[in-house]
């Protein structure tokens, strides 16, 4: 676990800004008014850190089983 | 061309949207970031659209140190990537400019130092794989700008939906949804302004949608 850990966290920053990126661009394009547009988009950029936590989780437990 | 108006219901306020000339607002959006909304006077979304694609292209660009961007239909290493590059519009066009250089005939040499340019092929016996030696010097980079520069092309494409069609409001949370859909309502409050409403039908309800709850 901590193998994987430390091979991905310098490169996980890259992720940082296409979810700034992609979060913006996708409550933009839901909504018209800035206000609801940055709420979409902190909403969004939420289940995106989610589901990469998640997919960490399994992964690591896959590495750790084998 | 007819130029379209459009009414939407967003955070509890009513917005009429200019949508000009729905295919002009697109083609601008595709050429340029954002600036399909500029021309339909959406300020404040046309500068969302403009920094967040843009900034997001040109560090993929930085990241590759301008090679992740070429466009070559050679086998056997096609640039399937550049498909979803070229949804950037103008940034991305310079890649067409020196694939017609490299492989026209007689091939001339790339402008600008090679950059955008596609590499070498085929790899022949006692010539460096240009492709190859990117990879070896960018290393991950090479991987992360082409990732960046894809992302920027495939979000400007929901950038040019929104200019030629506007926003799709969805509902924030699920008790409202749960309640739109107890009403039949899938629309979200959504309707065209030249659509009439029936006496006694509220804002963005059709007679059907009331005939339904009945």
């Amino acid at each position: 676990m901590s193998l994987l850990f430390a091979a991905t966290q310098n490169q996980l920053w890259y992720a940082a800004p296409l979810i700034v990126a992609i979060s913006l661009v996708y409550g933009a394009t839901r909504h018209e008014l800035m206000g609801a547009v940055l709420h979409q988009a902190f909403r969004t950029a939420v289940w995106i850190v989610g589901f990469m936590l998640i997919i960490f989780a399994v992964l690591s437990l896959i590495s750790w089983w084998t | 061309m007819a130029e379209e108006k459009r009414v939407i219901h967003d955070e509890q306020q009513t917005i009429e949207i200019d949508l000009r000339q729905p295919g002009v607002a697109a083609f601008w959006a595709w050429v340029w970031p954002g600036a399909g909304h500029l021309y339909q006077r959406r300020y404040a979304k046309g500068l969302l659209f403009m920094i967040a694609i843009l900034s997001t292209w040109f560090f993929g660009l930085f990241l590759g140190e301008g090679r992740v961007v070429y466009a070559s239909f050679k086998q056997p290493m096609p640039r399937w990537h550049y498909i979803c590059q070229l949804g950037v519009g103008l940034p991305a066009l310079p890649a067409i400019v020196q694939n017609r250089r490299v492989s026209g005939s007689p091939p001339k040499e790339p402008l600008f130092g090679g950059w955008m340019a596609p590499p070498q092929q085929p790899v022949v016996l006692d010539m460096e794989d240009e492709l190859g030696y990117w990879h070896k010097t960018l290393n991950y980079r090479f991987e992360m700008g082409t990732l960046y520069t894809m992302v920027a092309g495939l979000l400007n494409i929901l950038a040019i939906y929104d200019a030629y069609a506007g926003p799709l409001i969805i509902a924030h949370d699920g008790k409202r949804r749960k309640d739109e859909k107890a009403n039949g309502d899938k629309r979200t409050g959504d309707h065209r302004p030249d659509e009439k409403p029936s006496p006694g039908v509220p804002p963005g309800e059709s007679a059907a949608d009331t005939s339904a709850q009945k």
